[in-house]
């Protein structure tokens, strides 16, 4: 694309514009979510403006040139803004692409003696603005996916529970996959747990972990070996007949820890340590 | 030199480490200890580590040695107070410490101790008889 004619574009900003927003299908799509015509207008404008400004007749064909940074910026947030707003990915890309239609149309207008100059502006724009779709949509990915990761480091911090149980036993109930990360999430908290509440006893139930193989077998031994360094004793519970059954296929050794069925035998075994006993009240008294 | 003190407790001895251990602080502790059992003729051994945050295989092999060396002059090693994090630090290293007993805080390491004389001179008595 000649020099003049990326010249001729800016000079013509006002008329891009107005035959920009005025298109159909953008008045449509955008109606309910902005707050009045002029709203649109405005950020249209300053999307233009950022547009028409970066753009020159080298850099038109190369997206990753280094003077384009100021429009890709710009194109990030007012994506991340949109999607803040609520904006569907459509409406977005929508919005950006129909940016091309009013570009090519006023090109037409300012190119009519030749053909071949209009045909190789108009591919070089409508991949111009194709990139700075790209744009768009990379940067709403990366936003829905740290929005995902804020998740998953969420859910890791609330499926890790530390319970008093009673005076001197504390439980962890652990649901979903145990990884490296999540074990080390799991230790750190039981342990502080056990410091905390000064229990002798720790209870892990596994009836929420989907699967046990090696590696998480290898994670559970390490817990238990750290409690045994604290000076308290760990159980494992809630051990259902699947897990047995690929622990023993496994070949793992388990029988250095205390394994319980049910959550109920582990409390049971955890009152017999420490001496307590649980009976129906008052039967003594029906003896009598 | 700065030296870890050594406290006598009727049949057992008690070690606080209240300053970081560098190595050859570590290694005059172990060498002071097993003297003190020796002359003392001391059953139990309890070794409090809860002022100390930062641990390292070296430290880990020292209270391994002492464990050891202990149980050859017939005394119980307890490694009492232990933080969580010098915990996990022992375990990402491989040095579970097997030969050691661990307690939460020195009042249960004392009971434990305490808890592991009679049965054995219990078991003594019975041979005698």
């Amino acid at each position: 694309m000649t020099r003049n004619i990326v010249t001729a574009l800016q000079e013509n900003q006002d008329r891009i514009l107005d035959q920009w927003v005025n298109q159909r299908e953008l008045s449509e799509d955008f109606g309910g979510n902005f707050n009045s015509f002029d709203d649109l207008k405005a950020q249209s404008s300053e999307l233009l403006t950022a547009v028409l400004e970066n753009m020159t007749a080298e850099n038109i064909t190369d997206l990753y040139a280094s003077d384009l940074e100021p429009l890709i910026e710009y194109v990030s947030g007012l994506t991340l803004s949109r999607a803040k707003q609520g904006f569907s990915p459509r409406e977005t890309a929508t919005y950006i692409f129909s940016l091309k239609d009013a570009l090519l149309k006023v090109l037409g207008e300012l190119i009519t003696e030749d053909p071949k100059e209009l045909y190789r502006s108009t591919l070089e724009i409508s991949k111009f603005i194709d990139n700075i779709g790209i744009v768009s949509f990379e940067t709403f990915i990366r936003g829905r996916e740290e929005v995902i990761l804020g998740q998953a480091d969420e859910m890791a911090e609330l499926s890790t529970p530390v319970i008093k149980v009673w005076e001197g036993i504390i439980a962890m109930p652990i649901i979903g996959t145990l990884d490296s990360a999540r074990t080390q999430v799991v230790m750190e908290n039981l342990l502080q747990g056990i410091v905390e509440t000064e229990s002798s006893i720790a209870i892990l139930d596994i009836s929420g972990v989907p699967a046990v193989d090696s590696l998480v077998a290898q994670h559970l031994i390490k817990t238990v070996n750290a409690i045994r360094l604290l000076g308290a004793d760990c159980v494992i519970s809630g051990i259902r007949p699947e897990i047995a059954q690929t622990v023993v296929h496994l070949g793992i050794d388990l029988s250095k820890m205390v394994t319980k069925a049910t959550l109920a035998s582990a409390l049971r075994y955890a009152y017999g340590i420490l001496q307590l006993e649980v009976r129906k009240a008052g039967k003594e008294k029906s003896n009598l | 030199m700065e030296r870890i003190p050594i406290l006598k407790m009727g049949k057992f001895l008690l070690v606080t480490i209240q300053v970081d251990l560098y190595d050859r602080l570590a290694l005059t502790l172990e060498e002071d200890l097993i003297q003190m059992v020796h002359k003392t003729g001391a059953r139990g051994v309890l070794i409090d580590i809860s002022a100390l945050s930062i641990v390292d295989s070296f430290m880990g092999k020292i209270i391994g040695n002492i464990a050891a060396m202990s149980s050859i002059l017939d005394a119980e090693t307890v490694v009492v107070g232990m933080q969580p994090a010098v915990a996990i630090t022992l375990i990402e290293l491989g040095l579970p410490l097997s030969g050691v007993h661990t307690a939460l805080n020195v009042e249960r390491g004392m009971a434990l101790l305490a808890a592991r004389m009679p049965e054995e001179t219990d078991s003594e008595d019975v041979d005698d008889d």
